[in-house]
C-alpha cells in the first residue's frame, strides 16, 4: 500500500538506502558467520558463500573444549551482570535525586557528571590505573567492575534524569499524600514508570562492560581472570591467527546481546506514563 | 470531620519572592471553601502548604485542632486532587483507588469494601478493571475522585480539578462534587482560578490575590459588598463596569450622568471616586432614565442579552432582558439601580461601603 504524501520514486530510493545500510550492517555479521563454519583449510578462501564447502562447527567444539572459551564467558557475566545491577541500581536512584529534589549543589553535580564524559576512556586510562593500584584492586573483577561503573554511570544518570523529568511531579505527590515515604513513592510509582529507560540503562551498562577491551587488558592479568575479548585476542596470535576460532568466538559473544535486545525490545517502547495525566 | 485554621501562614521562595504574605483563614467543619484568584495568585501554594507538600516560611497550620506544620503530608489525613489527575498508569482503575489503603495496611476485605462503595457513589464500578489510559477526561477524574473518598479522610484539598474537562463535563463534574460534598459532609477546600465554580460550589469563598488573601465570605456577600475593586472586578460574569466619577454636592456624577450617592457609602472629604456597576444594575426604562445608551454591539445568550455602548469614555455592558428588540446602533433609555451602585476610592482601590 503506498503512503499517503510520499510518491513513488521517493519510496523506491528509501528502500534502496534502507537496503544499502542492512546490507552494510549484515555483511560483516554474515562474513565472520561464515567464516566460523569453515574447515580449516579454507579459512582464507575468498568465496563469498555464506554457506562455505563442507562447512563444519569444528571451530564451536575447539572453542568450547580445547580453549578457556568458557571460563572467559563466565568471567564476562560476572563481570558484566555486577555492572548492570550496580549501575541500574545507582542510576536509577541518582537520576530520580537529580530530577526531582531541589538541594545544594545539584546543578554543579551534574555538570561535574557531564564533564567526565568529554574525556576519551583511553585518557582516563593511566589516572585510573594508578588509582587501581593503589586501591589494590588490579588484577581483580571489584577493579573492573569500578572502571566500568565510573564510566557508564554518568551516563546513565543523565538518561534516567532525562527520563524523569517527563513523568509529572504530581504522581510522587499523589504517592506521598496516599502514605508513602518518598522512597516508596519511588519505587511503588515512579520506578515502574521509568521501566523503558531502566531497559535502555540495563542495556547500556551490559554492553558497555561485555564488549570492553581496553581497560580489561590494563586491569587483569592473570589469564583464569580474563573476559571475553582478551580472551578472543588471544586467538591473535603474532605469527599465525586462529580465524576460525576467532570467528566462532565472535558469533558466541555476540549471542546474549542480541538475544537481550530482543527480549528487552517491547519495554523499549516508551510511552507507559500515557493517560496517567491531562492528554 | 475537621477544621482548618490557617494562621499568619507565608511562604517565601529563593531570592525573597513572597508567594503567600500572611494569611489568617478558619475553615470550619464540613465547610467548602473556595480559594479563587488568577493565575499565579499563590492559591494552589496555599493548598500544597495545607497538604504539607510545601513547607511553611511562617506562621500556623492546625488541622483539626493540631498544628500540622512539621507533619508530613501522609500523617495529615488529607486526600487531595490534582489537577492533571495524578492516576497511577501502571495501576488499573480498582489498584489506584486501592493503593493508599494498601500502604496504610488495611485488611484486605475493608480495601474491597471501600473500592467497591466509592466506584458505586462515583458510577465507575464497571472500569475497575482499566488502566487510567483507557479511560476518558471525565471518568479519569472520577477515578481520582474515587482515590481521594476511599480513604475517608478529614478534609479534601482540590486543586483546580476541573480545568482539563471540557465545558459541558465541568458544569456536570461541578455538581458531582457539590452532591459528594453533601453526601460526605467533610472539609473541602477547592482551589479554582473559574469564579464561576467558586461561586456556584462554595460555602464561603476566599479571594487571593498576589499571595494577599483579599475577603472571605459568602458567594453572595462576596458578589453584593465587595471590599475593594479586585474582588468587585474578579468576581461576577461579565465583570462590573468601572467609571471614573466625582462627589459634587452630595451627588456622583460620572460619564455625563449625575445621581444620588448609594446608602450606606461615605464620601466625607472624598471628590474622586471609582463608580462600579454591575451589568444588571442598568434597568430598561423609558419613563425616568438615567441616560440613553448608544448600543455598539449586542450578545443574545438565549436566557438574556448583554449590550455594549460608551457611557463616559469607557466601554460598558448591560444585561438585559431577553426579549428586548435591540440591534447595533439603536438608542435604549437605561436607568441605573442606585442602591446597588459600589464606589471605590481611586487611591487605595478600596470599597467606600461603610
Amino acid at each position: 500500500m503506498r503512503r499517503r504524501g510520499i510518491s513513488k520514486l521517493k519510496l523506491v530510493a528509501i528502500y534502496i538506502f534502507l537496503i544499502l545500510f542492512t546490507a552494510a550492517t549484515l555483511y560483516p555479521v554474515v562474513r565472520v558467520f561464515s567464516i566460523s563454519l569453515r574447515p580449516g583449510n579454507r579459512l582464507l578462501s575468498t568465496s563469498l558463500r555464506i554457506i562455505p564447502d563442507g562447512a563444519t562447527f569444528e571451530a564451536y567444539r575447539r572453542l568450547f573444549t580445547e580453549t578457556d572459551f568458557l571460563r572467559w564467558m563466565l568471567n564476562s557475566l560476572i563481570v558484566s551482570l555486577a555492572v548492570t545491577l550496580t549501575g541500574v541500581i545507582f542510576a536509577s536512584a541518582a537520576g530520580y535525586i537529580f530530577s526531582k529534589y531541589r538541594f545544594i549543589g545539584k546543578k554543579v553535580g551534574l555538570t561535574a557528571l557531564l564533564t567526565t564524559q568529554m574525556f576519551p576512556a583511553t585518557m582516563l586510562l593511566l589516572p585510573m590505573y594508578i588509582m587501581i593500584s593503589k586501591l589494590g584492586l588490579i588484577n581483580s573483577y571489584l577493579g573492573l567492575i569500578v572502571v566500568y561503573l565510573a564510566t557508564v554511570l554518568p551516563f546513565c544518570i543523565w538518561q534516567m534524569k532525562g527520563y524523569y523529568d517527563t513523568i509529572p511531579d504530581s504522581l510522587h505527590e499523589a504517592a506521598i499524600i496516599d502514605g508513602c515515604s518518598h522512597f516508596q513513592a519511588f519505587y511503588k510509582v515512579i520506578l515502574p514508570l521509568a521501566a523503558p529507560a531502566l531497559v535502555i540503562t540495563a542495556l547500556f551498562s551490559f554492553m558497555g562492560s561485555w564488549s570492553e577491551y581496553i581497560v580489561a587488558a590494563v586491569i587483569l592479568q592473570d589469564q583464569s581472570m580474563f573476559t571475553l575479548p582478551l580472551g578472543l585476542k588471544m586467538f591473535q596470535a603474532n605469527m599465525s591467527t586462529d580465524w576460525g576460532l576467532y570467528a566462532a568466538g565472535s558469533v558466541i559473544v555476540s549471542i546474549p546481546v542480541v538475544v537481550l535486545f530482543i527480549i528487552l525490545s517491547k519495554w523499549l517502547v516508551s510511552g507507559l506514563t500515557l493517560g496517567s495525566v491531562k492528554g | 470531620m475537621a477544621e482548618v485554621i490557617l494562621k499568619g501562614v507565608s511562604k517565601v521562595y529563593e531570592g525573597n519572592v513572597h508567594a503567600i504574605k500572611d494569611i489568617s483563614l478558619e475553615i470550619a467543619d464540613r465547610e467548602f471553601l473556595v480559594l479563587v484568584g488568577p493565575s499565579g495568585c499563590g492559591k494552589s501554594t496555599l493548598l500544597r502548604m495545607i497538604a504539607g507538600l510545601e513547607d511553611i516560611t511562617s506562621g500556623e497550620i492546625q488541622i483539626d485542632g493540631h498544628t500540622v506544620n512539621q507533619l508530613p503530608p501522609k500523617d495529615r489525613d488529607i486526600s487531595m486532587v490534582f489537577q492533571n489527575y495524578a492516576l497511577y498508569p501502571h495501576m488499573t482503575v480498582y489498584d489506584n483507588m486501592a493503593f493508599g489503603l494498601r500502604i496504610r495496611h488495611f485488611p484486605k476485605d475493608e480495601i474491597d469494601n471501600r473500592v467497591q462503595e466509592a466506584s458505586r457513589i462515583l458510577g465507575i464500578e464497571k472500569l475497575l478493571s482499566r488502566k487510567p489510559k483507557a479511560l476518558s477526561g471525565g471518568q479519569r477524574q472520577r477515578v481520582a475522585l474515587g482515590r481521594a473518598i476511599v480513604r475517608k479522610p478529614k478534609v479534601f484539598l482540590f486543586d483546580e480539578p476541573l480545568s482539563n474537562l471540557d465545558a459541558k463535563l465541568r458544569v456536570h463534574m461541578r455538581t458531582e462534587i457539590k452532591k459528594l460534598h453533601q453526601r460526605l459532609k467533610t472539609t473541602m477546600i477547592y482551589v479554582t482560578h473559574d469564579q464561576v465554580e467558586a461561586m456556584t460550589m462554595g460555602d464561603r469563598i476566599a479571594v487571593v490575590k498576589d499571595g494577599i488573601l483579599q475577603q472571605h465570605d459568602t458567594p453572595m456577600n462576596l458578589y453584593n459588598n465587595p471590599v475593594n475593586i479586585f474582588v468587585a472586578g474578579f468576581i461576577g460574569s461579565p465583570a462590573m463596569n468601572f467609571l471614573e466619577g466625582k462627589i459634587e454636592d452630595k451627588k456622583v456624577v460620572f460619564g455625563g450622568i449625575s445621581m444620588d450617592i448609594p446608602p450606606g457609602v461615605r464620601t466625607d472629604g472624598i471628590s474622586d471616586v471609582i463608580v462600579g456597576i454591575r451589568p444588571e444594575y442598568f434597568i430598561l426604562n423609558d419613563v425616568s432614565p438615567h441616560f440613553t445608551a448608544q448600543i455598539e454591539v449586542v450578545e443574545p445568550m438565549g436566557n438574556e442579552i448583554f449590550v455594549y455602548f460608551q457611557l463616559g469614555k469607557k466601554s460598558v455592558v448591560a444585561r438585559i432582558p431577553a426579549d428586548t428588540k435591540v440591534r447595533p446602533g439603536d438608542a435604549l433609555p437605561l436607568r441605573i439601580n442606585v442602591g446597588m451602585v459600589k464606589l471605590f476610592d481611586p487611591e487605595s482601590k478600596v470599597s467606600l461601603s461603610c
